[in-house]
């Protein structure tokens, strides 16, 4: 009965829940000679992250940054080429740490796709059943706890439990999934677009719900949205990606408030005006972004980037720590040889 | 100005044998040539139905209309076949979220603008490239005349994008209907695409009607705004009035409930509950389960669309009392 009590906290509130360094994800490009090809999608490039306990870590970037990429390797649905995990200070996968199935039971996930994720031939109570069921709960133990998680999610027991998913809408399927989500008591859950396909209205009610939820349940999420509104809303920090890379990480104020990196800048620009009397006169940036198969060289950045110089394309920038946030950019690289860097 | 399209007490049902969907219950408004309406609706609540009815693109057999949509005058709903194709091919034109639907995979993006160009002008082979090479320049596509080469499959989707605008402007319509067009584009993309709209829209002097679930790009490219509910437009007005002051309560909800700066560490004021399902004709209002301001008036009979001042008009039956209402 082990596996169904809440894991307790290990190493005190400074230790990070979740440590990840240098993960990497390459998906081989189909087509070629023969089948075979060389090519690559570089999703994930040496990105390195963590997560503090009780914190909402909002990822933005997008379509095809690499945001959903990150959420997989991080609950380990598919295997980081390279890269190691650490989890409230067990390493995952290894010797002396913690197995894959642990991390999944500590770490849960929801989908933006609330009727995909929810097989059509389970009712709802028997969906939130099965993972309690198969970790050893009685069934009566089970019963209860499926009536505990629709109270949760704010769906009455009496009319949701026995109805299939094809009979909720979408606002109350996603209800279900984070239910199913809670159903092992976990202690990250991994948010990925997990409201981007419900109607204002909706999102603003499951958006409230996790907000109590995080309180009631001491949950530390992870959020990855292409809403730069709801991630301003929910996040503690936040983490820019562009083309499989972290562009700039740092508290909400901070991204928010004072962006540094052009990139940030320009995301958070283009969201459309809420004024009618100051509607966008300019687009912030031309184009679209390349294609992450070829990434263009140095900053990948630089075909869009409006400061881009030569050093730009030569050279890679790190992410740098400048005090409030961490940004990739050699302006903000002192000797960089961007002529917009300080003097070494 | 005259009106370049009057839509009167627009109703769509769709009817198969299991089952009735009322999807439009009564829509009106007026557009006029360069000017856009923006409609603004979540899902399901008749947006695309709206707009797809200009073009009389429902499948004939199951759908059952009531009202008038009159384009310069001309009756839509009851046009004949070489009417409609006219209608459809030169005097209104249309964008939607996916541009693979306008495109043919296995033609390239000249061959299919050109093509359009020939049948519509009646301008030879060298004439017709020409123009679809001046088109894809106009919606800012770079080496435009690289590109007309190009197969769908090949641009990106911001390209993609600009291509179908091309292609629908190709045949110079008095009317653009575009449906959630840049939904599915990139938030830097989108942004883009949204400034070209706004500025092709101006330069054609041509009518838009666009359709949106996003506030913000209502606001960006609307000169008025409607909000569609379950079938119904509650409430249009000049867009700020609409953003300043919006009267219908559904309309004051989706306004609160809509996430932007600064509303971090507030709670959201959602709206409880669910839209109606669409297979009963309302006989109250369709807001009226979920509206706190309800009262038994409301669900008597139906609404009707009221002017409240300055072409800002409103169904609901406190209409003007709600604000004092919610400032109490
Ligand atoms: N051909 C059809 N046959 C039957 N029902 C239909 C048909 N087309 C649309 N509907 C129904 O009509 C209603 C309104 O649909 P519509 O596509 O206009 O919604 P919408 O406002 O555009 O929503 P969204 O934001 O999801 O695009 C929905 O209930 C839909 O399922
Ligand atoms: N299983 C896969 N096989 C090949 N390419 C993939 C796979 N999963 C993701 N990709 C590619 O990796 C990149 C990042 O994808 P993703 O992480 O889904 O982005 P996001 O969630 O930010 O939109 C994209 O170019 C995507 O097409
Ligand atoms: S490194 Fe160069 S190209 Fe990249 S964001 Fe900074 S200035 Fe622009
Ligand atoms: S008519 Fe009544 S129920 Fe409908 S929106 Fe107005 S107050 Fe609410
Ligand atoms: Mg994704
Ligand atoms: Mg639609």
């Amino acid at each position: 009965m082990d596996s169904l009590m809440p894991r307790e906290d290990r190493g005190g509130p400074a230790q990070p829940l979740l440590l990840a360094q240098g993960l990497r994800k390459h998906f081989p490009v189909p087509g070629g000679l023969l089948g075979r090809s060389r090519k690559v999608v570089r999703a994930v490039d040496d990105l390195s992250l963590s997560v503090a306990k009780g914190e909402t870590l909002g990822v933005v970037g997008e379509s095809g940054c690499g945001k959903s990429t990150v959420a997989r390797l991080l609950i380990r649905l598919i295997k980081p080429d390279k890269g190691t995990m650490v989890l409230d200070g067990d390493p995952v996968d290894e010797p002396h740490g913690i197995t894959v199935n642990e991390l999944r039971r500590q770490v849960q996930m929801v989908f933006q796709d609330s009727y995909a994720s929810l097989n059509p031939r389970l009712t709802i109570a028997e969906t939130l059943a099965f993972a309690p069921r198969a970790h050893g709960l009685p069934a009566s133990e089970a019963r209860a706890r499926v009536r505990d998680l629709l109270d949760k999610v704010g769906l009455d027991p009496a009319s949701y439990a026995e109805r299939y998913p094809h009979e909720l809408s979408g606002g109350q399927r996603q209800r279900v999934n984070i239910a199913r989500a809670l159903a092992l008591r976990p202690r990250l859950i991994i948010l990925d677009e997990a409201v981007s396909a419900l109607d204002k209205s909706v999102e603003a009610q499951v958006l409230n719900m996790l907000v109590d939820l995080k309180t009631e349940l001491g949950l530390t999420y992870i959020f990855i949205s292409h809403d730069l509104n709801v991630v301003q809303y929910l996040s503690d920090r936040v983490l820019v990606m562009y083309l499989g890379k972290i562009v700039e990480l740092g508290s909400v104020e901070a991204i928010y408030g004072n962006p540094q990196h052009p990139y940030t800048r320009a995301l958070l620009s283009a969201r459309p005006s809420m004024d009618p009397r100051r509607r966008t006169k300019e687009a912030p940036i031309q184009g679209d972004p390349p294609n992450p198969i070829d990434p263009p060289s140095g900053c990948r950045f630089r075909t869009r980037c409006p400061f881009a110089e030569d050093v730009c394309a030569r050279v890679e920038p790190p992410l740098a720590d400048t005090g409030a946030q961490a940004v990739a950019c050699h302006m903000r690289v002192v000797g960089s040889g961007h002529s917009k860097a300080a003097a070494p | 100005m005259s009106d370049l399209l009057q839509v009167r007490d627009l109703h769509v049902k769709f009817v198969t044998p299991d089952r009735t969907v009322n999807a439009v219950n009564g829509v009106s408004f007026d557009v006029k040539r360069g000017e856009t309406l923006g409609i603004l609706g979540e899902s399901g609540s008749g947006k695309s139905v709206t707009l797809r009815s200009i073009l009389r693109l429902h499948p004939e057999h199951r759908t059952r209309w009531g009202g008038s949509i009159k384009l310069e005058g001309d009756e839509i709903l009851t046009m004949g076949r070489s009417a409609l194709s006219d209608l459809r091919g030169q005097r209104v034109a249309m964008i939607f979220q996916e541009p693979a639907t306008a495109f043919d995979p296995v033609f390239t993006i000249g061959h299919q603008i050109a093509e359009t160009v020939r049948r519509h002008t009646g301008k030879g082979e060298a004439d017709s490239w020409k123009r679809a090479r001046e088109l894809l320049e106009m919606v800012r596509i770079p080496s435009p005349a690289q590109r007309l080469k190009a197969y769908p499959h090949e641009m990106s989707g911001g390209m993609r994008q600009r291509a179908m605008i091309a292609l629908a402007l190709s045949c110079n319509p008095a009317l653009l209907l575009a449906d959630e067009p840049t939904t599915a584009l990139d938030a830097t993309v989108q942004i883009q695409v949204l400034l070209l709209i706004r500025e092709l829209q101006r330069e054609f002097n041509v009518g838009v009607i666009f359709v949106t679930h996003d506030i913000g790009v209502a606001v960006e490219v609307s000169d008025r705004i409607g909000v569609m509910y379950a079938g119904k437009i509650v409430e249009l007005a000049p867009v700020e009035q609409m953003v300043d002051a919006p009267r219908h309560p559904y309309s004051r909800g989706l306004l609160a409930s809509t996430v932007h700066d600064g509303m971090r560490g507030q709670r959201l004021e959602a709206i409880p509950g669910a839209p109606p399902d669409l297979a009963e004709v309302p006989t109250g209002c369709s807001f009226a389960p979920r509206c706190k301001f309800v009262q038994p008036s409301c669900v008597a009979r139906p609404p009707d669309l009221r002017e409240v001042g300055g072409s800002h008009l409103v169904r609901c039956v406190l209409a003007g009392a709600v604000e004092a209402g919610v400032a109490a």
